[in-house]
This record gives C-alpha cells, sequence and structure tokens, in this order.
C-alpha cells in the first residue's frame, strides 16, 4: 500500500526567553530537543518510563516531564528550562537554598526538582513538609535521601 | 471494540513492571525510542473524526500522552498515525449539568479534578482520586479521558466512574453515544470504543442527599498504581439505613467490577461497623486478582477485605452517619 510519511515539522517554540525554529521529525521527543538540537543540556533524562523526572521543565507555565512529550506537541509554547531559572549571574532563591541546603551530591536530579520546587511554591508558597514531599513525589534522587532537599525548599519559601 | 493496536496487553504490562521496578535497561528490541509515525494535530473534534474515519485502527489518539508515550519509547505501541487531541480547546471543562450532575471534559487534567471546588462539592470521590493520582507533573498533564480510554486496570478512575454509575459520551463522524461505565470496561487495556471514535465527555449523575464517597488506594510509594483500590459512594436514610451503595474495585480483574456481594449485605439494612465489617468479607467474590511484582494475588483478595472495610466506614461517615 501506497503510503507517504510527513517525515519533518517546522516548529517554533520560545525557551527561556528566546525563540528557536527547528525542523523535526514527530517522533522527536522534547526532551532531546532542548538537550540535542538546542543544546540546553541542563536538562537530564533519567529513566525509559517518565518515572524519574529529571527530564522536568515548564511548559507554558506548568511543570511536565519533557521525555513524555514530543518536539511537535510543543509548537507555539513557552518553555522554561533549568538554564532559565536564575537571574543572569543572579541564582534563584531555590537555587540558593539548595546551595546554602546542601540538596546536591551528584546533581542529576536537581534541575528537575528545582523546577518542581519553582512549579510547588508557584502554587502554594508556603508549604508544609508533607505538601513539600507530594510536591517533589515526580522526582526520585539517588543520592541524598530528600531531607535537605525538603529543607531547601522550606528554606526557599521563606525568602 | 478496540485496544488501539499495543502488543499483547500482558507483555506490556509485564515489560512496564520489569523496566520500572528494576531499571532493567531495555533488552535487545525493545527501543528507547518510538517508530516512526505520522503526526497530525486538529484544532476542532469534527477534524479530529475526520482522521481517525479516515485512519481507523492504524491511529492512536493522543492526549497527555503519560500512558500512550512511554509504550511507544518501548515500542510495545507503535500507532502509524497519532492524532493529537490536546489543541483542541473545547474538550476541556467542568460544568453542572442540567440534572444537578458533573459534566467533565475528556481532556480535563487531574489536576483540575483534585483542585475544582465544582468537582469537590459534586462529586468528591473523584477528586480523591486525582489527588493521588501519579506525580505533580503527572495530573499537570494526564487527562480524565485519556487515563479511561487506556483502560490500565490498575488506572486510579476506573473503579470510581463505575462505582458513581458514571456515562461517557462517544463521538464519531457518523454521529454520538452515551456508553454505560458497565459497558466499556471489556477486559486489560480493551474497551467497547471503536476506532473512529472518541470519547469527549464523562458524565457523572448527580449527588443524592446524605450521600458520602470515599476513594482508598493500597500502594507502595507515592505515585505508584494501585495495588487494590475501592470506590465507595453511599447514600443514608432514616436511622442509618442504607438506601443505596455502590462499591468499585480496581486492579482486582481485568477490569474494574462492582463488589455485588458487599452492596447486597447494605442494602435496606442499618449501617453499623459490624455489618461493615460483614460486608467486606464478602468483597472478594467473583474477583480475578493477578500476581505480579507488586503483589501476590492471595495478597490481592485479602487487601480487597481490608480496603473495602476502609472505604465504606470513610463514606458512612461522610454520608452523615454515626458510628
Amino acid at each position: 500500500m501506497e503510503r507517504t510519511i510527513t517525515q519533518e515539522r517546522t516548529i517554533a517554540l520560545t525557551v527561556n526567553g528566546v525563540t528557536y525554529k527547528a525542523t523535526v521529525e514527530p517522533r522527536m521527543l522534547l526532551v532531546d530537543l532542548i538537550r540535542d538540537e538546542l543544546g540546553l543540556t541542563g536538562t537530564h533524562i533519567g529513566c525509559v518510563t517518565g518515572k524519574c523526572g529529571a527530564c522536568t521543565i515548564l511548559l507554558n507555565g506548568v511543570s511536565i516531564k519533557s521525555c513524555l512529550v514530543f518536539a511537535v506537541q510543543a509548537d507555539g509554547a513557552d518553555i522554561v528550562t533549568i538554564e532559565g531559572i536564575a537571574d543572569g549571574d543572579k541564582l534563584h532563591p531555590i537555587q540558593e537554598a539548595f546551595k546554602e541546603n546542601h540538596a546536591l551530591q551528584c546533581g542529576y536530579c536537581t534541575p528537575g526538582m528545582v523546577i518542581s520546587a519553582y512549579q510547588l511554591l508557584k502554587r502554594n508558597p508556603d508549604p508544609t513538609e508533607e505538601e513539600i514531599k507530594k510536591g517533589i513525589s515526580g522526582n526520585l534522587c539517588r543520592c541524598t535521601g530528600y531531607v535537605n532537599i525538603v529543607k531547601a525548599i522550606k528554606d526557599a519559601a521563606k525568602k | 471494540m478496540t485496544n488501539g493496536g499495543l502488543a499483547s496487553p500482558v507483555k506490556c504490562v509485564a515489560t512496564m513492571i520489569r523496566v520500572e521496578t528494576f531499571g532493567l535497561p531495555a533488552k535487545k528490541g525493545e527501543f528507547m525510542r518510538p517508530a516512526r509515525f505520522e503526526y497530525f494535530t486538529p484544532h476542532t473534534v469534527d477534524e479530529a473524526l475526520n482522521l481517525l474515519e479516515k485512519y481507523g485502527e492504524e491511529a492512536k489518539v493522543l492526549a497527555g500522552g503519560l500512558s500512550l508515550v512511554p509504550l511507544m519509547k518501548l515500542r510495545l505501541a507503535a500507532p502509524q498515525y497519532i492524532v493529537d487531541i490536546t489543541n483542541i480547546p473545547t474538550l476541556s471543562y467542568v460544568v453542572e449539568n442540567g440534572d444537578g450532575g458533573l459534566c467533565i471534559g475528556a481532556l480535563t487534567t487531574h489536576y483540575t479534578l483534585e483542585t475544582s471546588s465544582l468537582v469537590k462539592f459534586k462529586c468528591p470521590v473523584l477528586s480523591e482520586a486525582a489527588s493521588g493520582l501519579g506525580d505533580t507533573q503527572v495530573r499537570n498533564r494526564g487527562t480524565i479521558g485519556g487515563n479511561l480510554c487506556h483502560a490500565d486496570p490498575a488506572c486510579e478512575y476506573l473503579s470510581v466512574v463505575l462505582a458513581l454509575n458514571a456515562e461517557l459520551k462517544a463521538v464519531s463522524s457518523k454521529g454520538e453515544r452515551t456508553i454505560k461505565v458497565a459497558d466499556f470496561f471489556l477486559d486489560l487495556f480493551t474497551t467497547s470504543l471503536e476506532p473512529t471514535e472518541l470519547v469527549s465527555e464523562v458524565k457523572v449523575p448527580p449527588m443524592l442527599p446524605n450521600t458520602g464517597e470515599a476513594y482508598q488506594k493500597l500502594f507502595q510509594r507515592s505515585g505508584d498504581f494501585a495495588i487494590v483500590a475501592v470506590a465507595v459512594v453511599m447514600t443514608l436514610g432514616e436511622g442509618n439505613v442504607c438506601k443505596a451503595v455502590s462499591v468499585g474495585l480496581g486492579c482486582v480483574a481485568p477490569t474494574p467490577v462492582r463488589a455485588e456481594e458487599t452492596e447486597k449485605a447494605l442494602l435496606g439494612k442499618t449501617v453499623s461497623d459490624k455489618l461493615i465489617d460483614e460486608a467486606s468479607e464478602v468483597a472478594t467474590r467473583g474477583i480475578k486478582p493477578t500476581t505480579d511484582i507488586h503483589a501476590s494475588a492471595e495478597y490481592r483478595t485479602e487487601m480487597t477485605k481490608v480496603i473495602t472495610r476502609r472505604a465504606l466506614k470513610a463514606a458512612f461517615v461522610r454520608a452523615g452517619g454515626e458510628k
């Protein structure tokens, strides 16, 4: 049977305030676009099934796992990655709190954690410990045991 | 009837569990990137329906993608055509129905169901189930329509919509029909939806006065699928007599099931802790739980009684019953 598959689509999206145009296969994952095409390798890939949350970014203001979204679905979207959280050279209060509370060791989960913390504090500026734990439940950390991450987020809430 | 061209359901579940639980790398022949497909992004329901009419069995509808994309990455699903319905603005809404119930658009996210005051008021069990589903990122993007159409027996809403006696509106280019939830789930990952149809809405009947709803889920880690899930909707009459009750069980059969013996044990009787205990004991009649990496069939059977008891007690209290 004759079948033509549209191999590529051209999309335009804004990432950390900069607009990009890209021509991609529909099957390209958003995380691959961000890392391989746009060179923003702060966003990490940790698993296959979308469980670990290392790829978490903000898509139109809302935290999502970018390994579960096709790049073509982000056409016209406004994306913020970890590279866009700081204000130039000045760290975001969440990043400061992570630094001060030793909330990272290897740092692999950290970009996703910071984005999830950002989403949590945007919706709930003064969360309880339980609410923080629920808020970061989509981000797995193999190093820290989460204790300092929770402390850091509580700290960041005060700033 | 469709299972959307997935690989055998058992293989799907087995592979997902192995990868998720053990973190095993992809075996030879399993890929981490999806196979090629043609992508469509309709902006209206009619456009979407025309595409489904044209491509039928070879197409898969994409909503939040939280069930489909992991399967595509493992190549357990390799649809040739993807119809992305997330750009159809008219499918995401929560409105009160003329009869006092709720109409929920299929693309309504779990986050909306978790936080909507209308849902919390009119259908609290749905909001309760939504709040424990996955994690923040999943709830931000996942949809109720996707969850129901995927029909994974471990999915959160299946037992809930069954207990609610909800109905689904299915539309196609030939018209629309209403499907009772009891007729919707046929088997593991299999529904009575035709390949040319789209679920556009979930209709929840109005909540009667003196009704309590509860959802209880047994799970290991936050965001895990349930090992056993129970949804109860209970209406009380004078003197704590059970006027109506429905008990939906999840994860103990290839589809959600009603605990009919439990319901019979409660109907028309004065509800008490003792009656709830007795009714919970018979919740296991007719269930067909499986053994997998998370729990054995025996454990699931035993836990069905425990979780049913907890859900019944919570619903009873919320219905205004006094212990």
